[in-house]
Protein backbone atom coordinates (compact mmCIF):
# COMPACT_ATOMS: atom_id res chain seq x y z
CA UNK A 1 0.00 0.00 0.00
CA UNK A 2 1.66 3.27 -1.24
CA UNK A 3 1.76 6.73 0.85
CA UNK A 4 -1.00 7.63 -0.89
CA UNK A 5 -3.35 5.43 -0.44
CA UNK A 6 -3.21 4.64 3.22
CA UNK A 7 -3.90 8.32 3.44
CA UNK A 8 -6.61 8.33 0.97
CA UNK A 9 -8.10 5.47 2.76
CA UNK A 10 -7.82 7.77 5.94
CA UNK A 11 -9.00 11.36 5.48
CA UNK A 12 -11.96 12.37 3.94
CA UNK A 13 -11.88 13.17 0.22
CA UNK A 14 -11.39 16.55 -0.77
CA UNK A 15 -9.44 18.12 2.07
CA UNK A 16 -6.18 17.51 0.46
CA UNK A 17 -4.81 17.15 -3.09
CA UNK A 18 -2.22 14.75 -4.43
CA UNK A 19 0.04 16.14 -7.03
CA UNK A 20 3.32 14.86 -9.15
CA UNK A 21 6.19 16.38 -8.13
CA UNK A 22 9.35 15.99 -10.81
CA UNK A 23 11.26 14.47 -8.65
CA UNK A 24 8.75 11.06 -8.23
CA UNK A 25 8.27 11.23 -4.19
CA UNK A 26 4.44 10.97 -3.71
CA UNK A 27 3.51 14.22 -2.35
CA UNK A 28 0.15 16.26 -1.25
CA UNK A 29 -0.95 19.89 -1.16
CA UNK A 30 -3.54 21.20 1.99
CA UNK A 31 -4.52 24.49 2.78
CA UNK A 32 -3.55 26.06 6.42
CA UNK A 33 -6.62 25.33 7.78
CA UNK A 34 -6.45 21.68 6.94
CA UNK A 35 -3.24 21.03 7.63
CA UNK A 36 -3.58 19.84 11.45
CA UNK A 37 -5.81 17.31 10.50
CA UNK A 38 -3.34 15.73 7.76
CA UNK A 39 -0.49 15.72 9.59
CA UNK A 40 -2.38 14.58 13.00
CA UNK A 41 -3.68 11.30 10.13
CA UNK A 42 0.04 11.26 9.18
CA UNK A 43 1.19 10.47 12.66
CA UNK A 44 -1.73 8.21 13.72
CA UNK A 45 -2.90 6.51 10.80
CA UNK A 46 -0.31 6.37 8.39
CA UNK A 47 2.78 5.08 10.16
CA UNK A 48 5.45 8.10 9.51
CA UNK A 49 7.13 8.40 12.73
CA UNK A 50 9.55 10.67 12.03
CA UNK A 51 9.62 14.17 10.33
CA UNK A 52 12.81 14.73 8.19
CA UNK A 53 12.41 18.36 7.62
CA UNK A 54 10.49 21.41 7.79
CA UNK A 55 11.61 23.89 5.17
CA UNK A 56 9.56 27.02 3.09
CA UNK A 57 10.45 27.88 -0.86
CA UNK A 58 9.83 31.32 -1.07
CA UNK A 59 7.76 31.40 -4.59
CA UNK A 60 7.35 34.88 -5.40
CA UNK A 61 10.82 35.74 -7.29
CA UNK A 62 13.45 33.64 -9.01
CA UNK A 63 13.16 30.41 -10.91
CA UNK A 64 10.76 28.52 -8.53
CA UNK A 65 8.26 31.49 -9.06
CA UNK A 66 4.56 30.45 -9.69
CA UNK A 67 2.94 32.98 -7.57
CA UNK A 68 3.02 35.51 -4.34
CA UNK A 69 3.48 32.93 -1.54
CA UNK A 70 5.65 31.17 0.75
CA UNK A 71 5.59 27.11 0.29
CA UNK A 72 6.20 25.51 3.46
CA UNK A 73 7.26 22.37 2.92
CA UNK A 74 7.02 18.83 5.55
CA UNK A 75 9.13 15.46 4.41
CA UNK A 76 8.62 12.45 6.46
CA UNK A 77 9.79 8.80 6.45
CA UNK A 78 8.10 5.77 7.67
CA UNK A 79 10.21 2.93 9.13
CA UNK A 80 7.37 0.59 8.89
CA UNK A 81 6.31 0.76 5.30
CA UNK A 82 9.44 2.17 4.18
CA UNK A 83 8.72 4.64 2.14
CA UNK A 84 8.22 8.91 2.10
CA UNK A 85 6.19 11.77 1.63
CA UNK A 86 6.01 15.17 1.09
CA UNK A 87 3.19 18.03 2.24
CA UNK A 88 2.89 20.90 0.84
CA UNK A 89 0.93 23.90 2.20
CA UNK A 90 1.26 27.56 1.03
CA UNK A 91 0.89 30.68 2.99
CA UNK A 92 1.07 34.35 2.04
CA UNK A 93 3.78 36.72 1.96
CA UNK A 94 2.00 39.00 4.33
CA UNK A 95 1.36 37.34 8.07
CA UNK A 96 2.09 34.01 6.88
CA UNK A 97 1.53 31.84 9.65
CA UNK A 98 0.80 27.78 10.08
CA UNK A 99 -0.16 25.64 12.59
CA UNK A 100 3.21 23.69 14.78
CA UNK A 101 3.56 19.94 14.08
CA UNK A 102 6.31 19.93 17.14
CA UNK A 103 3.90 18.09 19.63
CA UNK A 104 3.66 15.21 17.33
CA UNK A 105 7.01 15.31 16.17
CA UNK A 106 9.14 16.41 19.17
CA UNK A 107 12.10 16.58 17.07
CA UNK A 108 10.49 18.98 14.56
CA UNK A 109 10.79 21.85 17.53
CA UNK A 110 14.13 23.01 15.74
CA UNK A 111 13.45 22.68 11.93
CA UNK A 112 10.74 25.41 12.58
CA UNK A 113 12.58 27.78 14.64
CA UNK A 114 14.63 27.52 11.72
CA UNK A 115 11.86 27.68 8.93
CA UNK A 116 10.67 31.07 11.04
CA UNK A 117 14.36 32.27 11.39
CA UNK A 118 15.04 32.36 7.72
CA UNK A 119 11.51 32.71 6.30
CA UNK A 120 9.42 34.60 8.73
CA UNK A 121 6.73 31.51 9.18
CA UNK A 122 5.06 31.95 12.56
CA UNK A 123 4.30 28.26 13.32
CA UNK A 124 1.76 29.12 16.03
CA UNK A 125 1.31 27.19 19.11
CA UNK A 126 5.40 26.49 18.91
CA UNK A 127 6.67 25.86 22.93
CA UNK A 128 9.33 28.23 21.94
CA UNK A 129 9.53 29.93 19.00
CA UNK A 130 12.70 31.65 18.76
CA UNK A 131 15.39 32.33 16.26
CA UNK A 132 17.93 29.71 15.86
CA UNK A 133 20.70 31.35 13.60
CA UNK A 134 20.71 34.42 13.74
CA UNK A 135 20.69 37.31 16.71
CA UNK A 136 17.79 37.10 18.89
CA UNK A 137 16.32 40.54 17.87
CA UNK A 138 17.44 41.14 14.01
CA UNK A 139 14.37 42.41 11.84
CA UNK A 140 15.29 40.46 8.46
CA UNK A 141 14.51 36.90 7.37
CA UNK A 142 17.75 36.14 5.17
CA UNK A 143 15.97 33.54 3.02
CA UNK A 144 12.88 35.28 1.45
CA UNK A 145 13.85 36.34 -2.03
CA UNK A 146 13.55 40.43 -1.35
CA UNK A 147 16.35 40.09 1.38
CA UNK A 148 19.84 41.47 -0.56
CA UNK A 149 22.06 39.03 -1.85
CA UNK A 150 25.37 40.01 0.72
CA UNK A 151 23.36 40.92 3.80
CA UNK A 152 21.91 43.42 5.84
CA UNK A 153 24.05 44.23 8.87
CA UNK A 154 22.45 44.39 12.44
CA UNK A 155 23.20 47.80 13.38
CA UNK A 156 20.21 48.16 15.42
CA UNK A 157 20.71 45.28 17.18
CA UNK A 158 24.41 46.34 17.53
CA UNK A 159 23.48 49.47 19.09
CA UNK A 160 21.00 48.10 21.90
CA UNK A 161 23.91 45.45 22.83
CA UNK A 162 26.17 48.19 23.26
CA UNK A 163 23.53 50.08 25.35
CA UNK A 164 23.20 47.28 27.37
CA UNK A 165 26.80 46.74 27.79
CA UNK A 166 27.23 50.30 28.90
CA UNK A 167 24.29 50.20 31.39
CA UNK A 168 26.37 47.77 33.38
CA UNK A 169 29.62 48.88 32.83
CA UNK B 1 66.01 43.26 26.06
CA UNK B 2 66.07 45.83 23.51
CA UNK B 3 64.97 49.30 26.20
CA UNK B 4 66.14 48.02 29.40
CA UNK B 5 70.21 48.82 29.51
CA UNK B 6 72.07 49.20 32.73
CA UNK B 7 72.37 53.06 33.44
CA UNK B 8 75.65 53.07 34.20
CA UNK B 9 78.57 50.48 35.23
CA UNK B 10 78.96 51.25 38.89
CA UNK B 11 75.37 51.09 39.25
CA UNK B 12 74.96 47.77 37.28
CA UNK B 13 78.19 46.26 39.52
CA UNK B 14 75.92 47.08 42.55
CA UNK B 15 73.45 45.57 41.72
CA UNK B 16 71.55 48.16 40.49
CA UNK B 17 69.04 48.89 37.42
CA UNK B 18 68.37 52.66 36.34
CA UNK B 19 65.66 52.74 33.16
CA UNK B 20 62.43 54.28 32.74
CA UNK B 21 59.17 52.87 34.59
CA UNK B 22 57.50 52.56 30.57
CA UNK B 23 60.02 50.64 29.76
CA UNK B 24 59.93 48.47 32.65
CA UNK B 25 56.52 47.97 32.29
CA UNK B 26 56.15 47.04 28.95
CA UNK B 27 58.91 44.80 29.26
CA UNK B 28 57.04 43.06 32.14
CA UNK B 29 53.76 43.12 30.07
CA UNK B 30 54.99 41.87 26.90
CA UNK B 31 56.68 39.09 28.11
CA UNK B 32 53.89 37.77 29.65
CA UNK B 33 51.19 37.97 27.52
CA UNK B 34 47.63 35.64 28.95
CA UNK B 35 46.09 34.91 26.10
CA UNK B 36 42.29 33.91 25.88
CA UNK B 37 41.73 31.35 23.23
CA UNK B 38 38.50 32.33 21.29
CA UNK B 39 38.63 29.14 18.99
CA UNK B 40 35.48 29.87 17.09
CA UNK B 41 35.97 27.44 14.05
CA UNK B 42 38.86 25.85 12.41
CA UNK B 43 41.52 28.33 13.23
CA UNK B 44 41.28 27.18 16.79
CA UNK B 45 42.80 23.87 15.98
CA UNK B 46 46.50 25.67 14.99
CA UNK B 47 45.80 27.92 17.81
CA UNK B 48 45.93 25.15 20.09
CA UNK B 49 48.49 23.49 18.03
CA UNK B 50 50.51 27.12 18.74
CA UNK B 51 50.09 26.90 22.46
CA UNK B 52 51.06 22.94 22.53
CA UNK B 53 54.65 21.55 22.53
CA UNK B 54 55.73 21.69 19.43
CA UNK B 55 55.21 25.15 18.73
CA UNK B 56 55.72 26.07 21.86
CA UNK B 57 54.51 29.72 22.91
CA UNK B 58 55.76 29.46 26.19
CA UNK B 59 59.24 30.95 24.47
CA UNK B 60 57.79 34.35 24.45
CA UNK B 61 56.05 34.05 27.82
CA UNK B 62 52.24 33.86 26.21
CA UNK B 63 51.97 30.14 27.10
CA UNK B 64 49.29 30.30 29.95
CA UNK B 65 45.95 30.72 27.82
CA UNK B 66 43.41 30.68 30.33
CA UNK B 67 39.58 30.30 29.76
CA UNK B 68 38.57 32.93 31.80
CA UNK B 69 38.31 36.27 30.66
CA UNK B 70 39.55 37.58 33.81
CA UNK B 71 42.68 36.86 33.68
CA UNK B 72 43.73 37.63 30.58
CA UNK B 73 45.11 40.02 28.09
CA UNK B 74 45.40 39.09 24.76
CA UNK B 75 42.01 38.07 23.37
CA UNK B 76 42.81 35.71 20.19
CA UNK B 77 39.69 35.42 17.75
CA UNK B 78 40.51 32.13 15.93
CA UNK B 79 37.68 31.21 13.67
CA UNK B 80 34.54 32.35 11.90
CA UNK B 81 32.69 35.04 14.40
CA UNK B 82 28.53 35.22 13.23
CA UNK B 83 26.47 37.85 14.40
CA UNK B 84 25.06 35.62 16.82
CA UNK B 85 28.26 35.12 18.38
CA UNK B 86 29.17 38.63 18.33
CA UNK B 87 27.82 39.76 21.03
CA UNK B 88 29.32 37.28 23.30
CA UNK B 89 32.78 38.01 21.94
CA UNK B 90 32.49 41.43 22.60
CA UNK B 91 31.11 40.69 26.07
CA UNK B 92 34.53 38.75 26.86
CA UNK B 93 36.72 41.58 25.70
CA UNK B 94 34.69 43.58 28.02
CA UNK B 95 35.46 41.17 30.87
CA UNK B 96 38.87 40.92 30.26
CA UNK B 97 41.12 43.60 32.50
CA UNK B 98 43.02 46.97 31.10
CA UNK B 99 45.85 46.68 29.59
CA UNK B 100 44.53 44.06 27.14
CA UNK B 101 45.40 43.29 22.91
CA UNK B 102 43.36 41.66 20.64
CA UNK B 103 44.84 39.31 17.71
CA UNK B 104 42.30 38.73 14.79
CA UNK B 105 43.46 35.18 14.09
CA UNK B 106 42.58 34.19 10.15
CA UNK B 107 40.87 35.19 7.14
CA UNK B 108 37.30 34.77 8.51
CA UNK B 109 38.32 37.02 11.81
CA UNK B 110 40.32 39.34 9.84
CA UNK B 111 37.74 39.84 7.18
CA UNK B 112 35.05 37.70 7.09
CA UNK B 113 36.73 35.61 4.65
CA UNK B 114 35.31 33.31 2.17
CA UNK B 115 32.13 33.45 4.44
CA UNK B 116 30.69 37.15 2.35
CA UNK B 117 27.10 36.34 3.62
CA UNK B 118 24.19 37.82 6.15
CA UNK B 119 25.15 35.50 8.75
CA UNK B 120 28.98 36.07 9.77
CA UNK B 121 30.32 39.51 11.06
CA UNK B 122 32.83 40.72 8.06
CA UNK B 123 35.65 41.38 10.10
CA UNK B 124 35.87 41.19 14.03
CA UNK B 125 37.09 44.91 13.66
CA UNK B 126 33.63 45.70 12.99
CA UNK B 127 33.15 44.91 16.76
CA UNK B 128 36.83 44.82 18.66
CA UNK B 129 40.17 46.85 18.35
CA UNK B 130 42.02 45.00 16.82
CA UNK B 131 45.67 45.11 17.11
CA UNK B 132 47.54 42.50 14.51
CA UNK B 133 45.51 40.53 11.54
CA UNK B 134 47.03 37.62 10.60
CA UNK B 135 46.27 36.17 6.76
CA UNK B 136 45.61 32.37 6.13
CA UNK B 137 43.32 29.73 6.09
CA UNK B 138 43.99 29.02 8.36
CA UNK B 139 47.57 30.70 9.26
CA UNK B 140 50.52 28.05 10.41
CA UNK B 141 51.22 28.26 14.19
CA UNK B 142 54.35 29.87 13.49
CA UNK B 143 51.91 33.09 11.58
CA UNK B 144 50.77 33.31 14.95
CA UNK B 145 53.91 33.47 16.39
CA UNK B 146 54.19 36.21 14.35
CA UNK B 147 51.62 38.22 14.97
CA UNK B 148 52.91 37.91 18.85
CA UNK B 149 56.23 39.23 18.54
CA UNK B 150 54.94 41.92 16.56
CA UNK B 151 52.16 42.71 19.73
CA UNK B 152 55.10 42.59 21.70
CA UNK B 153 57.13 45.57 19.34
CA UNK B 154 53.56 47.18 20.05
CA UNK B 155 53.51 46.90 23.51
CA UNK B 156 57.27 48.23 23.79
CA UNK B 157 56.17 51.60 22.40
CA UNK B 158 53.18 52.28 24.77
CA UNK B 159 53.04 54.38 27.59
CA UNK B 160 51.34 53.42 30.81
CA UNK B 161 52.80 56.20 32.64
CA UNK B 162 51.18 58.57 30.07
CA UNK B 163 48.06 56.41 30.77
CA UNK B 164 47.71 56.47 34.17
CA UNK B 165 48.49 60.67 34.60
CA UNK B 166 46.49 61.78 31.64
CA UNK B 167 44.08 59.43 31.21
CA UNK B 168 43.21 57.19 28.31
CA UNK B 169 42.36 58.59 24.80
CA UNK B 170 45.87 60.00 24.75
CA UNK B 171 48.38 56.93 23.95
CA UNK B 172 51.62 57.54 22.07
CA UNK B 173 51.68 58.11 18.20
CA UNK B 174 51.46 54.33 16.58
CA UNK B 175 49.74 52.63 19.69
CA UNK B 176 46.14 54.64 19.75
CA UNK B 177 43.88 52.56 20.45
CA UNK B 178 40.10 52.65 19.69
CA UNK B 179 38.84 51.34 23.03
CA UNK B 180 40.41 54.18 25.17
CA UNK B 181 37.55 56.16 23.77
CA UNK B 182 34.45 55.89 25.71
CA UNK B 183 32.21 53.27 25.33
CA UNK B 184 29.64 52.51 21.70
CA UNK B 185 32.38 54.90 19.94
CA UNK B 186 34.84 52.50 19.30
CA UNK B 187 31.62 50.92 17.48
CA UNK B 188 30.28 53.61 15.96
CA UNK B 189 33.46 54.95 14.27
CA UNK B 190 34.21 51.20 12.98
CA UNK B 191 31.47 50.52 10.89
CA UNK B 192 28.31 52.62 11.31
CA UNK B 193 29.55 56.37 10.87
CA UNK B 194 27.64 58.08 13.39
CA UNK B 195 25.98 56.82 16.54
CA UNK B 196 22.39 58.28 15.31
CA UNK B 197 19.73 56.00 15.62
CA UNK B 198 19.02 55.13 11.95
CA UNK B 199 15.56 55.78 11.06
CA UNK B 200 12.97 52.70 10.85
CA UNK B 201 13.25 49.52 12.49
CA UNK B 202 16.22 48.67 9.15
CA UNK B 203 19.98 48.45 9.45
CA UNK B 204 22.07 49.37 6.41
CA UNK B 205 22.05 47.13 3.20
CA UNK B 206 25.50 46.20 2.41
CA UNK B 207 26.74 47.56 -1.11
S1 LIG C 1 40.31 31.50 8.21
FE1 LIG C 1 40.02 29.48 7.27
S2 LIG C 1 40.74 28.04 8.83
FE2 LIG C 1 40.38 30.01 9.85
S3 LIG C 1 38.28 29.90 10.63
FE3 LIG C 1 38.20 30.84 8.63
S4 LIG C 1 37.79 29.14 7.23
FE4 LIG C 1 38.54 28.26 9.15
Amino acid sequence: MTAIDRITAAMAEGTFEVIEPRDGMPCVAVAADGLRALMECLRNDCGFETNTFVTAIDRSAGALAIEPCYEVTYQFLSHAHGDRIRVRVRVPLTDPKVPTITDLWPGTSFCERECYDMFGIVFEGHPDLRRLLMPEGYDHHPLRKDFPHRGIEPDRLYREWERGRAATR
Amino acid sequence: MGSLKPATTAAHDAGFLATRADALINWGRKNSLWPMPLGLSCCGIELMAMIGPKFDIARFGAEAARFSPRQCDLLIVAGTLTWKMAHACRTIFDQMPDPKWVIAMGVCSSTGGMYDSYAVVQGVDMILPVDVYVPGCPPRPDAVIDAILKLQKKIERESPLKVLFQGRGELDEGGTREFDMPPNQAVATHRIGTFEPVAGEGGEERT
